[in-house]
């Protein structure tokens, strides 16, 4: 079992999560080309070793995550919230 | 190489089986080959095995970071069938069965091919319909396929689950051609079978580096020195990223993702076909191998990974969903459970085709379905390699499709390689 420190929730099993992707995609704007759109959406580094991810905590709060990961070992280096601003909206909620 | 048959076998029964020969050589690296071959799995074997058999190009190379059928070759569940719909896959996948069925005789080797029948269960209308369709795409297309009613099922198969509410059994589709081989028996009869050829079987020779000439690769640097290569094919299933980038191509449509296989202890004959079970969130497929052992299988592990190494949630996943429609494997116990890196592509079909560079050609692309494919993967790489251009049922096999807006995805499951199988 990988163990994911949800900064929201704290340290769950991974099967709370589902697997998003590769966090460093950079979407094109709209009417760049289609070369550019087709490597955005379809190519991956897909890399052994080290690569930024999203995970989605479904099973939890519903954040999205960015994780370090290690795509070999699994050891996670670190995991912080996909977006930050959305930390304080839900903070001023409470 | 001593062949197989009936006087052979007399011959050293009377003689304390001291006239056998090896499978094949382990010869030292030649300089240089007219066709190098990366990646010993079945994909790589068979394409050195037709490049000689059907292009008589006989200076050829495979080289294995390992041993030949150590990768996926040697890990999954040996499921063989081709009940595709799309243009060129049905086509491919159906003259692999066609290979399949013949496979022992031209390798003169007991590849234990066993045409046992697929039965994948559905369990609503919409499902039923819905592979209604795919089944009669493939009868269109000449290829066996049958739909079997549940008196009919029930009859084949008494021991299901017919009593689950929440997914009733409706039925079966069926293709009774299909069934299981064993997978290291095609491996080493594929090697054998090149060897003989003339083909050199290089193990543990990892590929660690390229030097670039003219825009093409001029020589390959290998744990074993450098080898030479007139044309290179890639070959690596789940590494393809890797070697990819070592040639500095950059990106592919490709992820790695790890899927487990799992097999229980012996028992006596329980189950005479392939049996799949896919509702909602679960996925299971099962057979029995002719040592008894229930082998079996589901979903990946849902993250990218390059272990073989697989992860327990997926582990009960398959339990309970080999509970949910085989009760009766309630008290057996599982002997072994292991981890393979599959090569996931964003439509989940496949890659044979030319790449940017003139000498290097891309075998890739199998996910869950390569041990199926082998035949014909060998067959229509060796003949893009011999060629220079690609059989019409792979035309469309190559890393444009997703720019030209074709791809060929059979889930319509979208650009998410976990999501295919
Ligand atoms: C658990 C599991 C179950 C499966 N079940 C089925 C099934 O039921 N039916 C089906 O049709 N398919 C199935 N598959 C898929 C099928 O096994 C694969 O698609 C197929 O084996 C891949 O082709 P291959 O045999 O050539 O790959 P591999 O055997 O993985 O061969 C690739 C080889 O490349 C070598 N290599 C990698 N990097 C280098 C390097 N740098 N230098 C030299 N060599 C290198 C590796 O060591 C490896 O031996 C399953 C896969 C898994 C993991
Ligand atoms: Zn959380």
């Amino acid at each position: 079992m990988i163990r994911i420190n949800c900064p929201y929730c704290g340290e769950r099993d991974h099967n709370e999560f589902s697997y998003g992707g590769d966090a460093t995609i950079n979407y094109p704007s709209l009417d760049a080309s289609e070369k550019e759109w087709t490597e955005a959406i379809f190519f991956r580094k897909n890399i052994k070793g080290f690569q930024f991810e999203t995970w989605h905590h479904s099973n939890g709060c519903r954040m999205w995550l960015v994780v370090e990961r290690s795509t070999v070992t699994h050891e996670i280096k670190s995991v912080k919230p996909c977006h930050p601003d959305l930390q304080k909206v839900v903070k001023n909620n409470k | 190489m001593t062949k197989f048959n009936a006087w052979n076998v007399i011959k050293n029964g009377l003689n304390g089986q001291s006239y056998w020969t090896r499978q094949w050589r382990d010869p030292e690296p030649k300089s240089s080959y007219d066709v190098v071959i990366i990646g010993g799995g079945l994909h790589g074997l068979a394409t050195a095995y037709y490049l000689a058999k059907n292009h008589n190009i006989k200076n050829v190379a495979v080289l294995e970071k390992g041993w030949i059928g150590g990768g996926n070759a040697g890990r999954n569940t040996t499921i063989v069938r081709s009940n595709y719909m799309m243009p060129g896959n049905h086509e491919f996948y159906e003259h692999s069965l066609k290979l399949w069925e013949n496979l022992s005789h031209e390798l003169n080797y007991n590849v234990m091919f066993s045409q046992r029948a697929h039965v994948s269960l559905f369990h609503s209308p919409g499902a039923k319909d819905s592979v209604s369709r795919i089944y009669n795409i493939m009868r269109l297309h000449g290829t066996d396929a049958e739909l079997w009613d549940l008196k009919t099922l029930k009859k084949k198969i008494p021991h299901l689950n017919y009593h689950n509410s929440r997914f009733p059994i409706l039925g079966a589709a069926v293709q009774k051609r299909a069934g299981n081989a064993r997978h290291d028996a095609v491996a080493w009869g594929y090697a054998r079978a090149a060897d003989t050829l003339g083909v050199d079987i290089l193990q543990n020779c990892e590929v660690t580096g390229f030097t670039r000439k003219n825009g093409n690769i001029e020589s390959i640097q290998t744990s074993r020195g450098i080898i030479k290569g007139k044309k290179i094919g890639f070959a690596v299933a789940g590494n393809t990223s890797v070697l990819w980038q070592m040639a500095e191509l950059g990106n592919l449509p490709i992820e790695s993702h790890k899927l487990q296989a799992f097999v229980s202890e012996a028992v006596k004959p329980l189950l005479d076909q392939v049996v799949v079970y896919g509702v909602g969130g679960a996925h299971f497929y099962i057979s029995q191998s002719d040592k008894g052992s229930m082998v079996f299988g589901g979903d990946l592990d849902w993250y990218k990974s390059y272990a073989q190494r697989g992860n327990l949630p997926m582990v009960q996943d398959v339990a309970e969903a080999a509970m949910a429609i085989f009760p009766s494997l309630g008290r057996i116990r599982l002997l072994r459970h292991w981890a393979g890196v599959m090569d996931m592509t964003m439509d989940g079909s496949f890659f044979i085709c030319k790449t940017p560079i003139s000498n290097l050609y891309l075998n890739a692309g199998w996910n869950y379905g390569g041990f199926k494919a082998s035949p014909a993967s060998g067959w229509y790489f060796a003949d893009l390699i011999a060629n220079e251009s690609p059989h019409n049922y792979v035309q469309n096999h190559n890393l444009e499709r997703f720019e030209k807006g074709i791809n060929i995805d059979e889930r319509g499951a979208g650009p998410d390689p976990k999501l295919h199988g």
